[in-house]
Order: C-alpha cells, then structure tokens, then sequence
C-alpha cells in the first residue's frame, strides 16, 4: 500500500542527498554575497536544485527580470514532461487541489522514485515523500548558510556529484530489467554528449538539451518499442518492468 | 541588488517553477490511451534523467578523473541494485579519496 509512512520512509534517502546539495547551495550563495535570509526564502518558495543555483548567480550579477523569467523558464521547462508522466500514475479521482499542491512537489528527485512505484500514487503517498524532502531541502539550506566556510573545499567537491549519483540508482536498475529502457538511455546519453561538445552543434542552455535528448530518446524508444496497453477501466497502472520486458518480447 | 528587487526576483522564479510542474498535473486528468504517447511519456523520465547526469557528471567534482571514478562506482553500485543513499555516498567516498590521491600526486 502506498501509504504516507512508506511515502515519508521513500523520502528519506532524497532529504540525506538534498542536505548535502542545500548545503553547498547555502553555502554557495553566501559566499556569492546574497543576503543570508535569501537563500533561505528560495529554497521555501522554488523547491527546486538547478534552477537555485542558476537564481544566485543571476542575483549576484543583477540580472534583468527577463533574464530571470527565461533562465528559469527554460531550466525547468523538464517539469512540464514530468508532470505529464506523473499525471499518468496519480490514482484516477485525485480532485484538483490535491494535485496542485502535488505539482510544488514534483522534483527530478521526487518523480525519479514516483516512478519506481508499480501502484497508482496516493494522495498520502505524495505528501510522505514530498514533506521528507521538503524537510531535507530545507534544513540543508540553513546549514549551508550557517555554516558558510566552515566546511573544508575538499568534502565540498566530493558532495557535488551526490545529486548524479542518486540519479543513476534511479535509472540503471530498471536498465538492467528492460532492453528498451537501457537503448533510451543510451541515445539519450550519446545525444547529450554530443550537443555538449561537437562544435557548431554545442551551445544550447542544459535546461534545451534535457528537454531535446529526453523527447527524441524517448520518442525513438516509443516508436521501436511500444509497450502494450493494459485493460483501459483497470485503475491498475502499467507496471513498468512487465510492460517494459512485453514491449522487448514483441521486438525481438 | 536592491532587497525589492531581491524579493521580486525570488517571486518571479517561484511562479516560473510552479507553473511548468503544476499546469500539466491540473490538466491531464484523464489516463492518455494513445499507444505511442503513453510509450513516450513512460520512456521519458529515463531519457530526461540520463541527459541530466551526462556529461555534467564528469565536471562536478574539482577534477576529471575523480568524476570518473565516482561515476563508474555509481554505475557498479547501481546495477548491483544498490540503494539511492548507498550510491551516492559511495560515489561521494571515491570522489574524495581519488581527489586526495591526486592532491598527493601533485595532479591536483
């Protein structure tokens, strides 16, 4: 049963990752001469990793407010595909304000573990996980500005591939189970590479490249590998690892 | 940056937050029956997430090798179904002791 106890329990592990991200976020921005309580307010009110510490330097270099509005728009125009694949697993008569207050929720983190889920998500399942790591954020936050400098440089480098690392515990298992799944990520990762670093091609903002290489790899995997649909009026939502192996069934 | 301006600024990237995550969940109440689109959008988090972690993973540590390092223990790690926490700690624990071996190297 999705549960709030098991949300909040499936929390846990992102607020220990987002502790040590706020914190090289507080501190970061600290160091970068922002007023202590700013810091502070976005993590309450954004919620969210890349787009804060895009925030802090566009602060820091008294940006226009367009400037802010298309940095951060573009950054997180990656919400918009997640929150329609999250649509899809939220149990079918969530009222609206209830996915409204799910939507503040929905981080890379957060959605990466929703998707894990084989039963549709609960409303008490969201709010478990998402409190945990609202708390992580948070508090992480507030240590990072409190402890500004205090921390060595070399554990500060060591804590910046954290948020990475968490990400591919995410995505390598369910690799390993499905075919499909693996050849989406590894055009996705070619396809990134190469808009990072051929020239003439490189150049767009990271929050284009997430949004191009996820759209084409996943549209690549869509057309190749289709996974079959279940029983339309079954609240049972497709499990992705049975899916994933029929789809690679019909493939083969 | 003046504190209003501040305090608007932070404002305005709420709402540009708020509003890509909150517009498709208010919207899309019903389940997509199209075949193809409901493939995309359960391939899409592995896509979006794999362009996230690369290449970027390989700059986010003060030097090269140990991003490598700490990537390919995340990738062992990660598909012996090791935990969220486990991964990134361990990934972490590498990143640090190849950074100090590279210090005493002289590399870094």
């Amino acid at each position: 049963m999705l549960t709030f106890r098991k949300g909040f329990k499936d929390g846990i592990p992102i607020a220990l990752g987002y502790l040590s991200v706020a914190f090289a976020f507080g501190m970061l921005a600290v160091e970068k001469g922002l007023p202590l309580w700013s810091p502070v307010l976005l993590s309450i009110s954004n919620f969210t990793g890349t787009g804060q510490f895009a925030g802090i330097d566009l602060i820091s270099s008294n940006a226009g407010l367009w400037e802010v509005i298309f940095t951060i728009f573009v950054i997180n125009i990656r919400y918009i595909l997640m929150s329609l694949s999250l649509s899809q697993r939220l149990v079918r008569d969530m009222p609206v304000w209830q996915r409204m207050v799910i939507a503040f929720g929905n981080t890379d983190e957060v959605f990466g573990i929703c998707m894990q889920q084989k039963e549709p998500l609960t409303m008490r399942y969201m709010t478990g996980i998402i409190l945990s790591a609202y708390s992580g954020w948070n508090a992480g936050t507030v240590l990072g500005v409190l402890a500004s400098s205090a921390l060595p440089a070399m554990v500060r480098t060591a804590l910046g591939i954290a948020l990475y690392a968490m990400f591919i515990a995410i995505i390598i298992p369910p690799a390993r189970e499905s075919g499909a799944i693996l050849k989406v990520i590894a055009l996705s990762v070619l396809l990134s590479c190469v808009l990072s670093f051929v020239p003439g091609i490189s150049g767009f903002g990271k929050g284009w490249v997430i949004i191009i290489c996820g759209v084409i790899s996943a549209g690549i995997g869509a057309y190749l590998f289709p996974l079959t649909m279940k029983d339309e009026d079954t609240e049972n939502i497709d499990s992705h690892d049975g899916n994933s192996r029929e789809g690679q069934g019909t493939v083969k | 940056m003046s504190m209003q301006k501040t305090l608007l600024v932070i404002l305005i990237m709420a709402l540009c937050t708020y509003i890509p995550r909150v517009l498709p969940l208010a919207l899309f109440r019903e389940k997509i029956k199209n075949q193809y689109v409901s493939s995309l959008l359960c391939y899409l988090p592995y896509g979006i997430l794999a362009a996230m972690v690369f290449p970027d993973i390989f700059s986010s540590t003060a030097s090269v090798i140990s991003g490598i390092t700490g990537t390919a223990i995340a990738l062992f790690l990660a598909y012996r179904k090791k935990g969220l926490l486990t991964v990134a700690v361990s990934a972490c624990a590498a990143v640090f002791v190849t950074e100090r071996i590279l210090g005493l190297a002289g590399i870094l």
